[in-house]
């Protein structure tokens, strides 16, 4: 049996990406019943070094034979500084998973170096070429520096995501509440994302008895541009789908800009004004399709855009 | 003959006969016999006229001698002290070593502390249980066919309606008390091993023809306010211990971090909210299992915003809903057993914490019990069919194992009765096309949720109507009995002989299932 998954797409919604060890069949078996947007199968920092081997072994057969249904599927595979990365991407470009997320991304040419091995597997393995999507993962300063070319670095990149963990660890910080240490490298890195038109995620949240803490961080994602965030346990997925769903008010708003656009477009009329006095052009549109794609995501909508 | 659930009920099964010749009949549907009139059977019981001093007698023998237990009689227990209880096994032990035999047990539940009564089962002493709960290997050696009579299973409730109505007569029944006075006034605090409160045992005391007291904390006259009153006991004995305290009281259950019951509990909240009699006032119960427990916290927040308060909490009490009370969310607990400590310490201070009998708990046969006027209940299961049926009594291999509770009871009462179990359970499909043996009928039940999705009664409009309006997805329960099979495998059927080894009765007495002895599977 194999479950045949449909072709990714780049720029979905990726409100809720949750890490869990891909070794642990018990935890990926059916991981999208806690309704994240994208699961994050670990072949990483959580599978010890003599256990990779049975990691791909689990996550191949996860891969191939668990449906999935819309959550998308993706996996972290080692640091192209170890001698696993190759092998992990032939397994997940065998199994077939959605995207790669590419661990330590310090250059353009780290990306680079993926995109070719991701290529060579997809022919390998008689797979679509471009199919696999990649993301990658910074977690030094000079991976945030170097952003914004790595941002452009592939067409298979739809995003970057800060790791906290490893990059404190450069900076010699420890973390704060408010997120003082990392506001530099957060706003760094979403500037050089929405430059390159790619998405951008946070990094994890690892004390899961500050609910406080978790959701002023959660709001202050938000507040900052971010398209989602990396989770380590279930229990935080429904609070971040909550804060970043939008408000009534926001939806009505969006939804007056997407109708009115679509009369005056198919009147020819590019520019208008608002009942509200708001002059709108199609600079505003995809603004506001979103916030009818996140209504919708956060189960709120009841329109009929 | 076929029942209203579905099941073949064999003429075996009918055939067994009741204390008051009462014939069996298949289970016909909820609420069969309202309406219809008892009349209830009464002890027969000793005159007092003269005034003696004291009650006690020196040993638990000595009890059975003075009692006059003979052969084929029925003695009763109640399970208080839970895993920890000393007393079956003590009296039990006594009936042997006096060569007393043919007895049959009326528990108000048996568990796994009293594995030597398989023993004497095997033996043939023992020739007959009615109990709700009989697991280990007692519920070991029936399945295999080794008890003379089948074992008759009933809910709380329902055990109190067929003592009541005469079905089963107890002659003796031995109550554990923490705490007793020489007259038998016997209370469930302030002894060694307390357990809060001795509701299950009351109609024992009320209905036997001999009621014994054993305790291992005597106390001044008069023990009051009593949970056993001294006017319906005959004799009391002192012991060195009745029980394992540890065992009687475990330590508060901790809120289960598992992030799947969470979500259940959570999901489960979300739905008791979204239906109509989540209003100030409501009433609730909840089970002291992982996902059942959690909903008491994810319940509290949906009331704060929507500014209500919980009107009373009935059932098996936990420090859960006595912290819920603390913080002035519920008005008063009414408690028919103990769960845990806290809710021991609870009751011993606080003036809004009640003892209730089982009668008035969930006797459907008596004018109207707590679980009548209940709004909520939140129920664990061990298998839930494609038509609602519910299992707690058989595991996947036929063998006895659990207890019918409460469950049939409150199910039937409660306006609204949601079922908490994951899916699956290692290679074991939780929902599926036909329960093992039914326990409590799918027509008392409501609501369905696991993990993949929840299941709504189709004969619930109403629960459906309020679900869809607050936007909670619900799924057909066949969808995910085929996720269930998908995901584990279909089940081969389990492989019975044709000896019927227990009755499952409904809760107004009808037949809702019977087990058979197991086969030995063949490969």
């Amino acid at each position: 049996m194999s479950i045949p998954r449909p072709k990714p797409e780049k720029f979905r919604l990726r409100r809720t990406m949750m890490f869990m060890n891909a070794q642990k069949p018990g935890l990926i078996k059916d991981a999208y019943i806690y309704g994240a947007d994208s699961i994050m199968l670990d072949l990483e920092d959580a599978v010890a070094e003599n256990q990779k081997d049975s990691a791909r072994f689990s996550l191949y057969h996860a891969l191939k034979e668990i449906d999935y249904g819309d959550t998308e599927v993706i996996v972290r595979i080692n640091g192209l500084d170890t001698p696993h990365w190759k092998e992990d991407i032939r397994v997940c470009v065998a199994g077939g998973c959605d995207g790669i997320r590419i661990a330590k991304t310090e250059s353009a040419q780290d990306v680079k170096t993926v995109d070719e091995a991701v290529t060579e597997a997809e022919k390998e393995f008689g797979v679509e070429v471009g199919r696999t999507l990649l993301m990658a993962a910074l977690e030094s300063p000079k991976g945030v520096l170097n952003a914004y070319e790595i941002c452009q670095a592939s067409p298979r990149l739809f995003g970057v995501a800060l790791s906290g963990g490893d990059y404190r660890k450069c900076m010699q910080v420890k973390v704060i509440p408010g997120g003082i240490e990392m506001l530099a490298a957060r706003g760094h890195m979403l500037m050089a994302a929405r430059a390159a038109g790619i998405q951008c995620f946070d990094t994890v949240f690892t004390n899961l008895n500050d609910d406080e803490g978790f959701r002023a961080e959660v709001k202050q994602n938000v507040e900052m541009g971010f398209d989602g965030k990396s989770l380590i346990n279930p229990k935080q997925i429904p609070i971040v789908h909550e804060m970043l769903a939008p408000s009534q008010k926001e939806i009505a708003e969006a939804e007056k800009i997407v109708r009115a656009y679509r009369e005056h477009a198919s009147e020819g009329v590019g520019v208008f004004t608002l009942d509200n006095g708001k002059m709108i052009d199609i600079a505003f549109v995809p603004g506001a399709e979103r916030v009818i794609k996140l209504a919708k995501a956060s189960g709120i909508y009841e329109g009929d855009l | 003959m076929k029942n209203s659930v579905g099941r073949e009920i064999p003429a075996e099964a009918l055939a067994v006969e009741l204390k008051n010749g009462r014939k069996y009949e298949p289970y016909q549907g909820k609420g069969y016999r309202d309406g219809k009139y008892i009349k209830k059977a009464g002890p027969t019981s000793r005159i007092y006229q003269k005034p003696i001093e004291s009650k006690i007698l020196p040993s638990i023998r000595d009890a059975v001698i003075a009692c006059g237990i003979k052969d084929g009689m029925t003695v009763s227990f109640h399970h208080h002290f839970r895993n920890g209880d000393y007393i079956v096994n003590m009296v039990m032990k006594e009936i042997v070593n006096l060569g007393i035999k043919d007895i049959t047990i009326a528990a108000s539940s048996l568990g796994d502390a009293h594995d030597p009564i398989a023993e004497y089962i095997e033996q043939g002493i023992v020739t007959g249980i009615q109990t709700s709960g009989i697991r280990g290997k007692m519920g070991d050696v029936v399945s295999h066919g080794k008890l003379k009579t089948p074992a008759i299973l009933r809910s709380h409730g329902g055990r109190v309606r067929a003592i009541e109505e005469g079905d089963v007569h107890i002659d003796v029944a031995f109550i554990g008390a923490p705490t007793a006075d020489e007259y038998g006034n016997a209370r469930a605090l302030g002894g060694k091993g307390d357990c809060g409160v001795l509701s299950y045992a009351v109609v024992d005391s009320e209905y036997a023809d001999k009621v014994v007291v054993i305790t291992d904390t005597l106390v001044e006259y008069p023990n009051f306010p009593p949970s056993i009153h001294g006017v319906n006991v005959d004799y009391v004995v002192k012991v060195d211990e009745i029980g394992n305290p540890k065992k009687i009281a475990s330590a508060a259950a901790r809120m289960t971090q598992n992030p799947r019951d969470l979500m259940m509990a959570e999901n489960t909240a979300k739905i008791i909210a979204a239906t109509p009699w989540f209003k100030d006032g409501f009433s609730f119960q909840t089970g002291a299992g992982g996902p059942s427990l959690a909903v008491n916290r994810f319940l509290e927040p949906l009331m704060d915003a929507k500014g209500i308060k919980m009107a009373w909490a009935i059932g098996g009490i936990t420090a859960a809903i006595c912290d819920l009370q603390r913080k002035g969310k519920v008005g008063k607990i009414i408690d028919v057993q103990d769960f845990d400590t806290g809710a021991i310490e609870d009751i011993r201070t606080n003036p809004n914490h009640f003892e209730m009998t089982a009668s008035e708990y969930a006797n459907p046969a008596n004018k109207g019990a707590f679980v009548n006027k209940l709004d909520f209940v939140v129920l664990a299961a061990l298998e839930v069919d494609i038509d609602f049926n519910v299992n707690v009594i058989t595991g996947s291999d036929g063998v006895l194992r659990g207890a019918p509770g409460g469950h049939p009871d409150t199910a039937e009462g409660a306006k609204c009765c949601v079922i908490v179990t994951p899916l699956t359970r290692g290679r074991m499909a939780t929902i599926c096309e036909h329960v093992v043996t039914v326990t409590t009928p799918g027509d008392c039940v409501d609501v369905v949720v696991t993990d993949y999705g929840t299941a709504v009664n189709p004969n619930r409009k109403d629960i459906i109507e309020a679900l869809d309006a607050a936007g909670i997805k619900h799924v057909p329960i066949k969808e995910l009995q085929e996720k269930a099979y998908s995901l584990v495998g279909r089940p081969d059927d389990l492989q019975w002989k044709d000896k019927v080894v227990a009755i499952l009765e409904a809760r107004d007495g009808t037949i809702l299932d019977v087990v058979k002895e197991i086969k030995p599977y063949e490969i």
